[in-house]
């Protein structure tokens, strides 16, 4: 690791202090009052003034999508006439059922304990800004980046019933049929990361800053 | 006032740093929030574009070569990634369908070939195409949506779930796809914002120059 080592978090002079606004998308710095970087042509604000509103807005829409993923069906198969649904958590236990308790880990950890986790620390994040704080910022920002880089992967379940409704179809037999849940499920990951994608990192030290500074 | 080249803010924290020649071999840190910036990688654009066009091509066996097959005596079932995306395309589930078509194959070749257009010509020391800036822009845009990898996870969980129902085996566009999933990761450790921008900008003003120089 290269450059100054300074003693805190506190001591960085932001773009915004020197009256200019910096490029989230290719780091250059402009004029605070350019609406478009001359670099990128990206759009430019000092700070996203509607940040929290939209990470609470997509936040509730994602929580509401997340209760029917969870108690209709994921999956509805059908072997030689007896038809048999399974919730999310239902298809965990069935795995675990089979003796294939890592595959059921992996299952349960992405579509149970990511989501959950997820609007949980949204939640925190998007509280926690608004006023001065006395958590180290950079622990809310590994947060942050934990959940948005781990967010995606909640889809895994529904890629897994779109992989087996294409495989088993052996008509009487066996047929897998896609449940209601999945589409409400895939909302629901959607919505919450597009939450966690509102969130303007930025603020995480704006408040400490001021608080410091006065 | 224009912008200053020598001035770099953080996209994370917006911390200002002033960055002139990165040193062979290093990286720029934030002194804030510790993300890396900017890196010395002169070949990171050619490597980006190299392995970018790799995985298309690749992308092109995935999506029409059988993935899976599926045999149960004396049914067998054959299933190309093409067909799973469309197993949702009946009545209520089409929005479904059309949401995994998009995670799985739009978005990761819509990133790939915006890539290619936008850092291609620069890789052949050529002038940026029209759209450069859009078309990386997009690329960027698009990372968080593209799920080929996760896909993968969900392809041997489905196979963990069909194991006592039937015996499966792997086709050509598995392999293929398990290889766009690994040069991608290997793409993505060769691109920061700082480097691919920068590369764009001086492409551009050298173009720019040479136009005011003709006329």
């Amino acid at each position: 690791m290269s450059g100054p080592s300074h003693g805190g978090a506190f001591d960085a002079h932001t773009a915004r202090d020197a009256g200019m606004v910096g490029c989230r998308q290719c780091t250059a710095v402009s004029p605070i009052d350019a609406e478009i970087c001359e670099r990128c042509g990206a759009l430019l604000e000092s700070r996203d003034r509607t940040s929290l509103q939209r990470v609470w807005a997509w936040w509730l829409v994602g929580l509401l999508f997340y209760i029917p993923a969870n108690l209709y069906p994921m999956l509805i198969t059908r072997t030689l006439g007896r038809a048999s649904a399974d919730t999310i958590v239902g298809g965990v236990i069935e795995l675990a059922h089979h003796g294939a308790y890592f595959v059921a880990g992996i299952v349960f950890f992405a579509s149970v304990i990511i989501p959950v986790g997820k609007f949980v620390a949204i939640a925190y994040l998007a509280l926690v800004v608004r006023r001065a704080h006395g958590i180290k910022p950079k622990t809310l920002l590994h947060l942050y980046e934990f959940v948005e880089w781990i967010g995606r992967w909640s889809m895994i379940d529904v890629f897994v019933v779109a992989i087996l409704v294409a495989l088993v179809q052996f008509n009487l037999l066996a047929t897998i049929n896609p449940g209601i849940a999945a589409v409400s499920f895939a909302l629901s990951v959607v919505f919450t990361m597009l939450s966690a994608m509102s969130f303007d990192s930025r603020r995480i030290w704006d408040e400490i800053e001021t608080a410091s500074h006065e | 006032m224009a912008a200053r080249d020598d001035l770099v803010c953080c996209p994370v924290c917006d911390a200002l740093h002033e960055v002139g020649e990165i040193e062979p071999g290093t990286r720029l840190r934030c002194i804030r929030c510790r993300t890396i910036i900017a890196v010395d990688r002169p070949e990171a654009i050619v490597r980006i574009v190299v392995l970018a066009t790799t995985s298309l091509i690749l992308m092109g066996v995935v999506v029409f070569y059988p993935f899976l097959e599926l045999r149960n005596g004396v049914f067998t079932s054959r299933a190309s990634v093409f067909q799973t995306v469309m197993s949702f395309s009946g009545g209520v589930m089409a929005p479904l369908s059309i949401a995994v078509a998009f995670f799985v194959i739009v978005l990761p070749v819509a990133r790939l070939a915006t890539l290619i257009w936008a850092l291609g010509p620069l890789s052949f020391d050529r002038d940026p195409l029209p759209g450069a800036r859009t078309a990386l822009r997009w690329a960027e845009a698009l990372k968080p949506w593209a799920m080929a990898e996760i896909f993968m996870v969900g392809v041997a969980v489905a196979l963990v779930k069909l194991a006592d129902l039937a015996t499966l085996s792997m086709g050509p566009a598995f392999w293929s796809f398990a290889a766009v999933v690994f040069v991608n990761a290997v793409k993505d450790t060769q691109f920061t914002k700082h480097a691919v921008w920068s590369a764009l900008d001086d492409a551009r003003q050298v173009k720019r120059a040479r136009r005011e120089d003709t006329a």
